[in-house]
């Protein structure tokens, strides 16, 4: 039985990071949950804690204190090893600046969660020629990062996000090294995720970005801001 | 066991797409190894080339004589001198001794020059011997006879001519049969050894051997040279039987004694030379000198290793993007180590086993250098 169908609930989570001797505390206290094909958008200024929230909702890193369940379970004291099983698995990852090895063809982009997945070989290719050919990029296939757009890279990128079947996928700020045309038809893709059935969590401060998402989550010091 | 597949292949992976960085890395450890390899195979070589010069002198001789080849500090020539010479009786008596096989007279005299019609040999030398000579000193008579019992009792101006001599003397006939002259004497031509080949630089192919009394004849000791009251006269070449040559050296010394009178706290007043006492002075002149060598090409070795270290350091720190990435779709932080120590491990082993490949490939090299041109003199022979 999945309480409330939530993908992802934080109860109370606080972060603290050491900068050598002085702490800062990133998160303190807060509690959200992200239900099945949730479309919820992250917004804050710089410093309020939007980054810790999601590497620790997306379980890349453990919380200071607090509990948090993924799929139900309590994942806040998993290990390093156990984490990295959950992240190939289940979550799925956009970033800023797309984040591709820079020397790997898009193929060998993609396929790289399912290089530490244990995936077969032919599989492995297979299903990442597939996601490439669904996202539009079929023609791109062996082309390297810098041989391809800024929109065609955060493709390639949405395409390694989505080659595991992930539960939940998270975007830090997607658009945010495109231009607003590129960037718009990056966030219709989102759109279309969605559609689809996908739960996606947008990290933005652009105003016009977060108005894709069903729900926007506020932060601002450390607490989500409910004002 | 698929993960160790896996993490190999994920190497192989970044070695594609860092081509540059991979040789380079590698070659430190490349040019360590090769060094190790080669100046381990080039002493190895060195050292048997010089360990069968020596067994191709005779195998397991003891040279009595008056003087001792490899001596410390100061030669006191005085009285050296004064010691009783070697006689060929002396000779006749070791050969009675049951660890002693044979025992034979051996008088070497090198002459400046020695011609034949237009050709010549400069520095030969006349040995004077018996008919077992050529048995004791492994040498073969190729063509013509050699020595019987009568050439020495009845004192034959016949000889033996060795190869290096018969080739430069008789470019284009047969020497046997032919005479030569010998600082004044006519001396026949009797029989011709095959090629020895030459020891520590020197040829041992260059000489011509006569029966000892005809050479006493033709060479009366100079008695007032020191040089040649101590280096002239005769050594008894005895040829231990097979295994027994502690025991021979005992019977030797026990022997002499009693015939140079000798009371039991004296001192012996002859020397054994063996050919073991010649390969202890070679490994002992260069036994610290190969350490030093090899040390230094550890060093380079341990160089390429600090390559590898380096390199991997950098790229760690080159590559955290990469680690991030690779963190984000689900590598643990232990699989990025494992990830780095194999590509460091995987290497160091291309890079070892090349290394390998080519200093063996360079040491054989070297050694068929060896082989072919003899090496110089290492130790000075009196």
């Amino acid at each position: 039985m999945k309480e409330n169908n939530a993908i992802c609930r934080a109860v109370d989570i606080r972060k603290t990071y050491w900068r050598g001797r002085v702490s800062v505390d990133a998160l303190r206290g807060v509690t959200v949950q992200i239900k099945r094909n949730d479309y919820v958008s992250i917004m804050g200024p710089s410093g309020s804690g939007k980054s810790t929230l999601v590497h620790i909702l997306s379980c890349l890193d453990p919380p200071t204190s607090g509990e948090y369940y993924f799929e139900d379970t309590l994942v806040s004291q998993y290990t390093d090893l156990e984490l990295a099983q959950i992240r190939n698995k289940y979550v799925g990852f956009v970033f800023q600046n797309f984040s591709l090895l820079p020397r790997s063809t898009a193929l060998d982009n993609v396929a790289l969660p399912l290089v530490y997945g244990h995936v077969r070989k032919k599989e492995k290719i297979a299903k990442a020629q597939d996601i490439l050919k669904k996202i539009g990029l079929g023609d791109r296939m062996h082309h390297r990062p810098n041989e391809m757009s800024g929109g065609e890279c955060q493709r390639v990128a949405i395409a390694r996000a989505l080659v595991n079947d992930p539960r939940i996928i998270f975007a830090d700020e997607p658009t945010g090294n495109l231009d607003s045309v590129t960037g718009s038809e990056i966030m219709e893709l989102f759109d279309k995720l969605v559609e689809e059935g996908n739960t996606i969590v947008l990290v933005t401060h652009d105003a016009n970005v977060a108005s894709h998402a069903s729900r926007i989550v506020k932060l601002k010091d450390g607490r989500i801001d409910d004002a | 066991m698929r993960d160790i597949a896996e993490r190999i292949t994920l190497s192989f992976q970044t070695f594609k797409t860092h081509r540059m960085r991979s040789f380079l890395t590698t070659l430190g450890i490349i040019i360590g190894v090769t060094t190790v390899i080669a100046i381990l195979s080039l002493i190895e070589g060195l050292n048997r080339s010089v360990a069968e010069q020596v067994r191709s002198i005779g195998s397991d001789l003891i040279f009595v004589q008056k003087f001792t080849w490899v001596s410390t500090g100061h030669r006191d020539l005085e009285k050296l001198a004064s010691r009783p010479d070697l006689t060929p009786d002396d000779a006749e008596a070791l050969t009675m001794l049951p660890a002693v096989e044979i025992a034979i007279p051996d008088v070497d005299t090198r002459i400046t020059i020695l011609k034949y019609r237009d050709n010549e040999v400069t520095n030969p030398t006349v040995v004077g011997s018996d008919e077992n000579y050529s048995y004791v000193n492994n040498h073969f008579v190729e063509s013509g006879r050699d020595f019987s019992r009568d050439d020495i009792l009845h004192r034959r101006k016949v000889g033996i001519v060795g190869s290096y001599l018969a080739t430069n003397l008789f470019p284009d006939e047969s020497p046997v049969g032919k005479e030569l002259m010998v600082e004044g004497h006519r001396i026949k031509v009797i029989g011709v050894f095959r090629e020895k080949g030459s020891f520590l630089g020197q040829s041992m192919d260059n000489f011509i051997l006569i029966p000892y009394p005809t050479h006493e004849k033709m060479f009366p000791r100079n008695t007032r040279s020191i040089y040649s009251r101590v280096y002239g006269g005769y050594s008894i070449d005895v040829k231990p039987v097979e295994g027994k040559i502690e025991q021979a050296k005992d019977e030797v010394t026990e022997l002499m004694r009693r015939r140079h009178g000798l009371g039991f706290d004296e001192e012996n007043d002859f020397e054994m030379n063996t050919q073991q006492v010649l390969m202890d002075l070679y490994s002992n002149i260069t036994r610290v000198g190969f350490v030093a060598i090899v040390a230094i090409a550890a060093i380079s070795l341990v160089v390429g290793g600090i390559g590898i270290m380096n390199i991997m350091l950098v790229s760690v720190a080159e590559r955290t993007r990469e680690i991030g990435i690779r963190k984000a779709v689900g590598a643990s932080n232990q699989t990025i180590l494992f990830q780095f120590l194999t590509e460091s491990v995987i290497l160091a082993l291309i890079g070892g086993i090349i290394g390998i490949g080519i200093g063996l490939v360079s040491g054989s090299l070297h050694q068929s250098v060896y082989s072919s041109a003899s090496i110089q003199p290492v130790v000075l022979l009196p």
